[in-house]
């Protein structure tokens, strides 16, 4: 799509950056000490800190990927939803409490309260900045996803936007501001998300008649099935449209793999256009065809685009993909549903059809590759249920790895969120233990009652007409924009203070591990506050920049499964030392540092060995992987566990657990 | 690990456990049943997702409700600052 800014949303966008971070610098404005500077003096009020426990948490991939997943797959994204609050249990019933008494610091500080082991202090600092990188990759991809239809500006523009304001936030303030930014943040994002929800509802469904005209083909079969009918019913479709749209081009190589497309010559220009074939079943024994054109984009060797066989433009009107996500049909005939319910809402989902777009890649007999993107009626039923994602669709086949990689993820989300150091050091920014808990519980709640809100924001983008076909990260910004052209300004602000937020968090989270556990704890560098403070900043800087550079590398990722990704080496690493230290007396700490190294080291192993990562990350596609599934966690959590019993029961003889 | 707060915390955790991996192996071994449509012709999918949301919630609330303001074990090293206690009232 072409993204033009406009005077309002800009002005809007930065009003609303620049309000936030003033504000959050003025309260910030004290903090110089290192416990300032770590732990915000451990003063943060409990119900600020709980909001700012959903800023931190709700990032990039949970508002713009899972958005962007539902409003993609429907359901499957919202798995991630659950899996994410699901974490926050264990997080509250568990590890809150003690995890403040153990701690001051980092959460290194909690593992190590009980040994004082140097070893445990670099281990859990590794940890804590592998954890925190790969996290932040996604979080970088979401900045540069989000300025660019906002401002106008390239990916890179907004990952180094992003990242120069974020060292800024952390250098000058530290835990403060960085607490104040996400608290802002948190609230905006649930005020908003709620608003935006309003207004979806409010809208209901409506069948454009964009869907209708876009329904060339819509003849009728009437044979009881549909074997060896394609061929004949196919040819006829053809022949009666020939003298409209042009003649039928025969497929060959990559193309006669892909009956669902065809491509039709235009007879005076010579110009070919991609077309998608759909069939459905109107009634037991009659068959409809639609035939509709698809989306084509080509990329050239000097770098330009092609749309649909034409240079991309660069302002409104000149050649660019059509914006997309339409509901075809409703029940009963209806054309509009007006306002309707939060329940009803659902109902008349799971009643109508709604067109997803799906694409392919075809290799070209000249060896050029094209990008198509054709239409899928989906019935809402379909919709509305598990499993349609390709990530998520092991679950609806027989084969039990694919079931295994489902579970594998489910599992990795519910251990990870209790592991992920840049939301346990919010353990130690409020003054005790009842306060830890209690801004758990408002965290739990805000969190909740966003995660609900996600399904809304998602399928409303899924049917709002407004989608980019080519990326799934800009949903809820669309879905703002096809309300009103203010609520995008500031439903995209929001979105950028959310990658703020949580890059400054988990920035914060890594000058801290480098600062205090590898640096103090390990090398046993005589650091006075000052000079801790300093090299805490020094440490951002380089992390940031580290993140700056990440997130230009890895433009056009997938947002939320990295996230998953990062959850499980988190969860690998971090929990069963965590878990084990809480509840079983013969821990050692060889236990705890070889439980560490273990599930990090394996889990990081797993996911680089994954056919995801061949295709993704070292560009080998088709590649089936060294593993037999994606996600790690089923495996590599136990291990962690199991090492961690392993290595205390060797090491335990003459040591006795405090 | 031994205090009241951690008793009421593991099993308000087993409760939601219990609840979360009957969501998972439904979804991964019987997807057919979180197609049915049972109340209000919505699906099991999103009555039984919106129940985990909003049982964690619950669950977080009685544990607010139930729990001690600060019952750290006298054996568990304290943090200077946890020694306020104006917020343990209910």
């Amino acid at each position: 799509m072409i993204y033009e800014p406009s005077t309002i949303a800009v002005v809007i966008f930065f009003l609303f950056v620049g309000v936030t971070l003033g504000i959050s610098f003025w309260l910030g404005r004290k903090a110089q000490d290192s416990s300032g500077y770590f732990a915000a003096h451990g003063q943060i009020p409990w119900f600020v800190n709980g909001i700012a426990f959903a800023g931190d948490y709700l990032s990039a991939a949970s508002f713009l990927g899972i958005c962007g997943m539902i409003a993609f797959y429907g359901y499957d994204g919202f798995l991630y939803s659950i899996g994410y609050l699901a974490g926050w249990v264990v997080a509250l019933f568990v590890v809150a409490e003690p995890m403040k008494r153990l701690g001051k610091f980092t959460f290194a500080d909690a593992l190590d309260a009980k040994f004082n082991s140097p070893g445990i202090k670099l281990a859990a600092g590794i940890s804590t900045l592998a954890v925190s990188v790969f996290y932040l990759i996604p979080q970088m991809v979401g900045a540069g996803v989000l300025v660019q239809p906002l401002l106008g500006f390239d990916h890179w523009v907004g990952v180094v936007l992003v990242g120069t304001i974020v060292i800024l936030i952390v250098v000058t303030a530290g835990m403060v501001s960085t607490t104040w930014v996400q608290f802002l943040k948190g609230s905006l994002l649930v005020i908003f998300s709620t608003i935006l929800t309003v207004m979806i509802l409010n809208r209901g469904f409506e069948t454009p008649d964009k869907a209708r005209s876009n329904l060339m083909g819509g003849a009728w079969v009437s044979e009881s099935g549909i074997e060896g009918l394609e061929d004949v019913y196919f040819q006829k479709l053809i022949r009666s449209y020939e003298d409209t749209f042009g003649e039928f081009v025969e497929p060959e190589g990559d193309w006669k793999l892909h009956e669902n497309l065809v491509r039709l010559r235009n007879r005076d220009t010579g110009k070919i256009t991609v077309w998608g074939i759909s069939w459905e079943q109107r009634t037991d024994k009659k068959y409809g065809v639609n035939l509709r054109p698809a989306q084509t984009v080509k990329v050239l060797e000097d770098g330009t685009q092609l749309v649909n066989g034409e240079p991309k433009g660069t302002k409104k009107g000149e050649p660019e993909l059509d914006s997309i996500g339409l509901v075809t049909r409703l029940p009963n005939g209806k054309t509009s549903t007006g306002p309707v319910g939060p329940i009803e809402f659902f109902t008349i989902l799971q009643e109508s059809t709604v067109e997803l777009w799906r694409s392919v890649v075809i290799t070209e007999v000249d060896g050029s590759k094209l990008t198509v993107y054709y239409r899928k009626d989906t019935p809402g039923s379909e919709i509305l249920r598990p499993g349609e994602h390709p990530k998520f669709k092991g679950i609806r086949g027989d084969e039990f790895l694919g079931k295994l990689n489902f579970l594998s993820l489910m599992l990795a989300l519910f251990c990870g969120t209790a592991s992920l150091p840049h939301i346990l050091i919010r353990y130690y920014t409020v003054k005790d233990a009842a306060a830890a808990r209690k801004s758990t519980i408002v965290g739990i709640a805000a969190i909740g009652f966003f995660y609900v809100l996600t399904l809304y924001l998602g399928l409303g983008a899924m049917t709002s007409g407004a989608l980019d076909v080519t990326d799934s990260n800009m949903a809820a910004p669309l879905l703002a924009r096809s309300i009103d052209e203010r609520l995008f300004a500031a439903i995209s602000a929001i979105a950028f203070t959310t990658v703020l937020g949580t890059v400054s968090g988990l920035i914060l989270a890594s000058a801290g591990a480098v600062t205090h556990d590898i640096l103090t704890g390990y090398f046993k560098i005589e650091m006075d506050d000052a000079k801790k403070v300093r090299v805490a900043k020094i440490a951002s800087v380089v992390v940031g920049t580290i993140a700056i550079v990440l997130g230009i590398l890895f433009e056009g990722l997938n947002v939320s499964y990295l996230v998953g990704w990062a959850f499980s080496v988190a969860a690998s690493a971090n929990l069963p030392a965590l878990i084990m230290i809480l509840f079983w007396k013969g821990v050692t700490k060889e236990g705890v540092i070889s439980a560490i190294v273990v599930g990090m080291v394996s889990s990081l192993t797993w996911i680089l060995l994954s056919a995801d990562s061949m295709s993704k990350i070292f560009g080998f596609t088709d590649h089936e992987g060294f593993v037999p599934f994606g996600q790690p966690g089923i495996v590599t959590i136990p291990l962690g566990f199991l090492t961690l019993v392993a290595v205390s029961k060797m090491t335990s003889k003459g040591e006795t657990a405090a | 690990m031994g205090t009241r707060n951690a008793r009421i915390g593991l099993i308000l955790f087993f409760v939601y456990l219990a609840l979360y991996v009957g969501f998972v192996f439904l979804s991964a071994f019987s997807p057919d049943t979180m197609e049915a449509t049972p109340v209000a012709g919505i699906n099991v999918a999103i009555l039984y997702g919106f129940f985990l949301i909003i049982s964690a919630i619950v669950l977080a609330l009685i544990y607010g409700l139930v729990c001690d303001g600060n019952d750290a074990p006298g054996s568990a090293p304290t943090d200077v600052s946890s020694t306020g206690t104006e917020e343990g009232s209910k």
